[in-house]
């Protein structure tokens, strides 16, 4: 054993799939003398790597786990640590068979082999199975069974014999170093002190798995994460598959509606649920190595939980029965919040890396994020929005939260889970001004990360009669969604709507540097006149977005942020990471404002009744904010009229004090009754009204992974000042887009049952006519970023790329929805198919 | 002065080296030192010589033909007799298999306690009617404080917790104790004996070589089977080796397969999976051979060597065979 | 032919056993539980005898509530009746535990008739008294061999043939049933059960009497852990130049 060093360029805490994986890419990306340490032995530590089932399912709906499922699955695949088995998802329900044409689309948009089989089938595959309980069944040739453990062995020892690495096993960490860094209330790590010795460190990673958590304490840090059970049970021998003379020879099993799945492993069958209650533990339950009876996550086998599983996986294969339990534990994985994996620089701390809450499934590929991550500024090999530890609010990062939700979601593992599901529980943690007016409306309220926005009132229920609406045809279309929507968005087009925008993130920039380090952070320019706003990308050092939000001169030296609520994490941890040394101040003022929009033909004369300034393009031109005072039923309030619009007609997006907000709200919709206003929600101004506008959403169209000349949004010039990115942005704009952001009309939503059918925006591909994946140059796949209803244009909307030389207006393709196509056509691609020479925004 | 009585136990003609541990324990306290030897099996000059040299300053022979021949239950009742006619304050014997078993009956026949295996016998047992004992649980893994409150305090000492150490004494007196034992009890007298099978299992193995991943092939076991057969032991194997077909399930030790206990296991190229470990943790001692010092089977070896299993086993096979020959 | 055996909820721990900050017990925060390793054998035994002579099997357990759950793990082996000697769950002493277990027996066969074959295992793997078991049979006039590794029932003959390990071999004996064996491992291989066997024993019946009996003359003043040993690993070499020292190993423990 080498002497433990007392300095390092980066310390890696954990040797797990991600902590080895980890090293071994860092490594290959030029990084040099590294520290892995483990508080136990080798190969096997003791975390959840050592007892996972090792199996990769790669369809997923979600693009980042399904991608990064993939991905992974070829870097085992490549270092031949990897047997292709195949797997299959059975269905012993309609609902369940639905979800599984639902698998199909997914794997359609993925680009991985998938059949549909019927029982018989699924049995010839399967002999031992009872087909008379299925419906049918989902395969995929490409499900593979990994061995996690030696494939972390592999990479750690690739960075070990390249000389950039040093691995202590058996080393318990017992304190994280910081100090204060230069920006107000962050920190920065300085060091690890373990009980072999203290290493400085500027960069550190914790890749602790289910300790994750423990460890960010270490450095008064919180990674959201809770070990939580899954159990397994591992039954046999069996003759039927001892005769494989293989880990595994038969397709692996997922028996869906039982939440169960059944994997060969050699001569017996390992049992696996997500159907037992929660079982949650805190991290200080977890035993050491020296006090486990098998490891420290192999928990102890509670049996009453898995009675039931047991029943049913003898209803499916009768042989389990009288197989013998020869193993079973209650085996620890990591649940967050959202069910997303917890990567990236650490805001509290800067340069403390977390690389959590990743499954073996998705480990190799989620480890190379974290490393490009640490390399390059931003991961390279796909947009990690979705996975950023930075998108967690303070009210997300507690105790009482993270086992409320990972309670709620465990079950969901299996489950059918819809595009808009909503939480129940942990709800109203944080509500805007008008609360209590929007539940006397019937607002139906979604969760957008803490906070709650109504997306349509049940008090517009005429409208529906009004405009002759009706409900959709199938409930899974139908399901999160109300006809009522569409009236409040053609009533705003009618009349006018007025929109809760609370949840807007609310930033401030102040100080000498304010306004030229706001331009080092914006694609477009930021110093114009005070009272003039930008609408602008924030780029990632590759020149994908980082961000997509309205930056506005508010004063000489001031420049105010607004970002969208999923957004507010990330962007300000952005702006805090790049923060110059001096000259600026950063300020989240989110919860001192407070927002509402006005938008439609009637909005000026519904503002005029509450101030005398003039509302015309002249006194109020678009873009621009005006200080003005409204007249209300409490006595005159200050407030900031931001003409700007995201729904396309015209209209304000009135800023004021948050006490201010309820006087604010009562006195608009007095002024209101006469000219049509309601209440509407953001089923229009988040979806229909934007979609019909063409109008992009960071995390849905906007992702690292493109351009803005690829979305649409690029410039006729680009500013002189630098900012981040720009060197990518040039050569982006002098290659040309190799993908352009369409609009898509659905021409005919009839199924083959005679149906009509709605696509959601779950990342549906966008075929050829032949029903063909699209694939563009850089392997980026057309699927749907967006869906929803275009009222005022009486079609389904899509927003998604196309490769750029398919991109052409009235161009034929398909959209492929529950494993069926319908036509769709290109029906614009810059412009919108709603008012597309912006007539009504002038109004 | 208290009389302490030590519980002799004895194999084919001799006695054993447990019963001296005893001796040497109880010579820690202050008292008479009495033997009590069962049946006409040992010789007694020889045993007055044996036990005198240890220690004991009398040996008392119970005379009963159902003595001469091990019973358990014959044995328990010599020992209660023995109790009550000779009085002691303290009745020891080694915490073997059968030491434990004898007390345990005598104690059950009187209706006294029994504080088994105690790791040291401290002076106030001589004296006092209520001492506190320290003595092993969970097999040496805890200890346990323990009272015990009795006019007669039967203890034995743990097997191995002291260390049997000559007091160069002269030979014990010799006094013979006619006892009446219960015909009855022929009914737990041994009836015969079966040598140790030939051939051993993976189970009973003295000596396992366990082979793992880092094997690599089926072929590559032929120097672990090599040293298997020099040493009467077997080869033993992980689970990635059996999910390989290198060898027959029966041969995997672990969680799913078998549990072994030998005296020694070679572990060779076994990186310690604790399914794997599960299955070997019973083995008395561990010897790692492993190119990696850190894994998990290192870590928990009595022994290591870090090298190629490779090369390291097949000169172990040829430094036996020249031992041999 | 109708067999009984008696056993023990002990905790099932790793490496290391952490006592609770009373001193009183074994901290159970991370432990699962289970029979100790003897019973297993002994409840293996037992349905094995059962099934070869069309008998059956009963599993007895002293300790608290939760004991159940190690009767009804012996049911999904086979074992077809449990009761459960109910106590508070504190530590009882050997004296008390056999009084209570002993007139529960006596209780049980003048109902349901004598059990040809009790078993117990050698010693409980938590407290290891040695004791149990003979204190039972000596009260109920019975036979008893400890360290059993084979049993062998001559229904005819009302014997059961019996080995003890001994070095070198087996002692035999020969016990007139009804006989009280304490058994260890290496007696059979205990069989895993059954998912079918695990959900039958859900539906078994748990027969509860209150476990009574006379305190003895032991008590527990603590647990504790022995003195800690220094890491113990002895590196012998490196590579084939170490192959003297692994053999002179072998001849150090006696191998070669």
């Amino acid at each position: 054993m080498s002497d433990f060093p007392s300095t390092a360029n980066v310390v890696v805490i954990g040797a797990g799939i991600v902590g080895n994986c980890l090293v071994g890419h860092l490594s290959d990306l030029g990084w040099t003398d590294m520290v892995q340490i483990d508080k136990g032995p080798l190969p096997n530590p003791g975390g959840s790597t050592g007892h996972a089932s090792n199996f990769i399912f790669p369809v997923d709906h979600n693009k980042e786990m399904a991608l990064l499922g993939v991905q992974s699955a070829n870097q085992y695949r490549d270092l031949g640590l990897s047997v292709d088995s195949g797997g299959i998802e059975v269905a012993r329900t309609p609902e369940r068979m639905d979800e599984l044409n639902r698998r199909m689309t997914s794997a359609k948009a993925w680009g991985v082999e998938a059949h549909l089989l019927t029982p018989a089938q699924v049995k010839e595959h399967v002999p031992f199975i009872n087909d008379d309980v299925i419906l049918g069944g989902f395969y995929c040739p490409s499900v593979s069974v990994v061995d996690s453990l030696e494939t972390g062995t592999q990479m750690r020892k690739k960075a070990q014999e390249a000389g950039n690495l040093s691995v202590f096993a058996n080393t318990m960490v017992t304190d994280l170093l910081t100090e204060d860094s230069h920006v107000p209330g962050q920190r920065k790590i300085t060091g690890v002190v373990t009980d072999k010795g203290t290493i400085m460190a500027d960069t550190v990673v914790i890749a602790t798995g289910c300790w994750s958590n423990q460890t960010a304490n270490l450095a008064d840090a919180y990674i959201p994460l809770v070990p939580a059970v899954h159990q397994m049970a591992d039954v046999g021998p069996m003759d039927i598959l001892a005769e494989t003379n293989n880990e595994i020879g038969y397709p692996i099993v997922r028996d869906m509606d039982t939440f169960c799945y059944e994997r060969q492993s050699s001569g017996s069958m390992e049992v696996g649920s997500y159907a037992h209650r929660p079982i949650l533990h805190h991290p200080d339950e977890i035993p050491s190595n020296e006090e486990a009876a098998l490891s420290p996550t192999e928990m102890p086998f509670t049996p009453d939980d898995f009675d039931q599983q047991m029943e049913e996986a003898i209803e499916l294969m009768d042989m389990l029965g009288d197989a013998e339990i020869k193993y079973a534990i209650n085996g620890l994985l990591s649940l967050t919040p959202d069910a997303m994996p917890c990567l990236g620089e650490i805001p509290e701390v800067r340069n403390l890396w977390a690389a959590s809450a990743v499954w073996v499934k998705e480990g190799p590929g989620m480890a190379q994020v974290v490393a490009e991550w640490m390399t390059y500024g931003y991961p390279r090999v796909i947009d990690a929005h979705a996975s950023d530890i930075a998108r967690f609010y303070e009210q997300e990062k507690s105790d009482d939260h993270i086992w409320a939700r990972a309670e709620e979601h465990f079950n969901k593992t299996y489950g059918i889970v819809h595009p808009s599901e909503q939480w129940e529980g942990r709800r109203n943690l944080q509500v805007s001004p008008y609360f209590s007016r929007q539940e006397a409306l019937g607002a139906e309220f979604f969760s957008a990360r803490t906070w709650e926005r109504p997306q349509w009132y049940k008090s517009n229920a005429d409208l529906v009669e009004r405009y002759g609406l009706e409900e959709r045809e199938v409930e899974w279309d139908n399901r999160w969604w109300s006809p009522i929507t569409l009236g409040e968005h053609l009533n705003l087009r009618e009349n006018c709507g007025m929109v809760d925008l609370s949840a807007f993130q609310v930033y401030e920039l102040s100080g000498p540097g304010a306004v030229a380090y706001a331009d080092y952070l914006a694609v477009n320019k930021v110093d114009k006149p005070v009272g003039s706003s930008v609408y602008t990308p924030w780029l990632t050092p590759d020149g994908g977005f980082h961000s997509d939000l309205t930056m506005m001169r508010t004063a000489e030296d001031t420049v105010r942020i607004v970002t969208g609520v999923f957004d507010g994490g990330r962007d300000s941890f952005w702006v805090k990471k790049h923060l110059p040394e001096t000259g600026v101040t950063f300020k989240d003022i989110t919860l001192e404002t407070t927002t509402l929009g006005v938008w439609g033909p009637n909005a000026p004369a519904v503002v005029g009744k509450l101030t005398d300034h003039d509302l015309s393009q002249e006194g109020s031109p678009y873009g621009s904010l005006r200080n003005v005072e409204l007249q209300t039923a409490d006595g005159p309030i200050q407030a900031t009229l931001f003409r700007i619009s995201y729904v396309g007609d015209t209209g304000w997006e009135i800023y004021t004090a948050w006490d201010n907000g309820p006087a604010l709200w009562d006195a608009l919709m007095e002024a209101g009754a006469e000219h049509g206003l309601r209440p509407t929600g953001g089923g229009v101004y988040g979806t229909s009204g934007r979609l019909e506008k063409g109008y992009r959403l960071m995390g849905a169209e906007l992702e690292s992974e493109y351009t803005p000349v690829e979305a649409g949004l690029a410039r006729p010039k680009v500013k002189a000042a630098d900012f981040i990115g720009k060197e990518a942005y040039l050569a982006a704009r002098e290659a040309g887009p190799i993908a352009k952001m369409c609009t898509f009309t659905v021409e005919d939503n009839t199924d083959s049952q005679g149906r009509k059918r709605f696509m959601q925006g779950g990342n549906e591909p966008i075929c050829t006519t032949d029903g063909e994946q699209i694939l563009d140059s850089h392997g980026r796949v057309s699927r749907v970023c967006t869906a929803g209803p275009g009222p005022s244009v009486g079609k389904h909307l899509l927003l998604g790329y196309l490769p750029a030389e398919m991109a052409e207006v009235g161009a034929d393709f398909t959209v492929m929805y529950m494993n069926e196509l319908f036509p769709i056509k290109v029906a614009a691609i810059e412009g919108s198919v709603f008012d597309p020479d912006d007539t009504r925004l002038k109004g | 002065m208290a009389d302490i009585l030590i519980l002799a136990e004895t194999e084919g003609d001799d006695i054993v080296d447990a019963t001296l541990e005893a001796l040497t324990a109880a010579r820690s306290l202050d008292g008479d030192l009495h033997v009590l030897l069962c049946g006409d099996a040992v010789d007694e000059d020889a045993a007055a010589e044996k036990l005198g040299a240890y220690g004991a300053d009398t040996v008392h022979v119970a005379e009963h033909d159902l003595l001469n021949v091990f019973g358990t239950e014959a044995w328990g009742q010599a020992l209660a007799l023995a109790i009550e006619e000779l009085t002691p304050d303290v009745v020891v014997a080694s915490g073997t298999s059968k030491g434990n078993e004898i007390l345990a009956i005598a104690a059950a026949r009187l209706d006294l306690p029994f504080v088994a295996n105690c790791i040291s016998l401290p002076s106030e047992l001589a004296d006092d009617t209520d001492v506190e004992l320290t003595r092993v649980q969970w097999g040496g893994s805890l200890l346990e404080d323990a009272t015990l409150s009795s006019d007669t305090r039967i203890v034995s000492v743990g097997h191995h917790a002291v260390e049997a150490e000559s007091a160069d004494g002269p030979a014990a007196d010799v006094q013979t104790m006619p006892v009446e034992i219960d015909e009855l009890y022929a009914r737990t007298q041994v009836v015969g004996r079966e040598m140790a099978e030939a051939g051993v299992t993976l189970a009973t193995a003295p000596i396992v070589f366990g082979g793992g991943r880092a094997v690599g092939s089926v072929e590559a076991f032929a120097p672990l089977e090599e040293c298997a057969e020099l040493m009467g032991g077997r080869v033993g194997c992980s689970r990635a080796v059996t999910n390989n077909g290198w060898r027959p399930h029966r041969d995997q030790v672990g969680q799913t397969g078998t549990r072994i206990a030998p005296e020694l296991y070679v572990a060779s190229g076994i990186s310690g999976a604790i399914q794997h470990w599960v299955g070997a943790m019973a083995s008395k001692k561990i010897l790692a051979i492993n190119t990696d010092a850190e894994a998990n089977m290192v870590v928990k070896a009595d022994y290591f060597v870090e090298g190629d299993l490779h090369t390291v086993i097949p000169a172990v096979a040829e430094e036996i065979k020249r031992r041999k020959s | 032919m109708r067999v009984l055996v008696c056993v023990k909820r002990v905790p099932a721990p790793g490496a290391k056993i952490n006592v609770t900050a009373d001193g009183q017990d074994v901290d159970t925060a991370h432990l699962g539980f289970a029979m100790s390793p003897h019973e297993e054998c002994a409840v293996e035994e037992a349905v094995q005898i059962a099934e070869r002579f069309e008998g059956d099997a009963t599993v007895l357990t002293l300790g608290a509530p939760e004991a159940e759950e190690q009767l009804r793990y012996a049911a999904s082996l086979g074992v077809q009746n449990a009761v459960l000697l109910s106590t508070d769950g504190t530590p009882w002493d050997p004296q008390r535990t056999a009084r209570a277990i002993a007139a529960a027996i006596t209780s049980l066969e003048a109902d349901g008739g004598p059990f040809d074959l009790i078993l117990f295992g050698n010693e409980s793997a938590d407290s290891g008294g040695y004791q149990v078991g003979i204190r039972v049979a000596h009260a109920l006039g019975r036979p008893i061999v400890n360290a059993i590794k084979g049993i062998e029932p001559d229904i005819d003959g009302g014997l059961a043939t019996a080995k003890r390990e001994i070095d070198g071999g087996f002692e035999l004996y020969s016990l007139p049933m009804p006989a009280v064996m304490g058994v260890k491992e290496g007696l059979n291989l205990p069989r895993y059960p059954t998912m079918r066997g695990r959900l039958a024993s859900k539906k078994m019946d748990v027969t509860v009497m209150e476990a009574e009996g006379e305190a003895g003359g032991q008590g527990r003043v603590t647990l504790k852990q022995p003195p800690a040993t220094e890491s113990n690993m002895v590196k012998l070499g490196d590579g084939p130049e170490a192959a003297p020292a692994i053999v002179d190993l072998f001849e150090e423990l006696g191998l070669l």
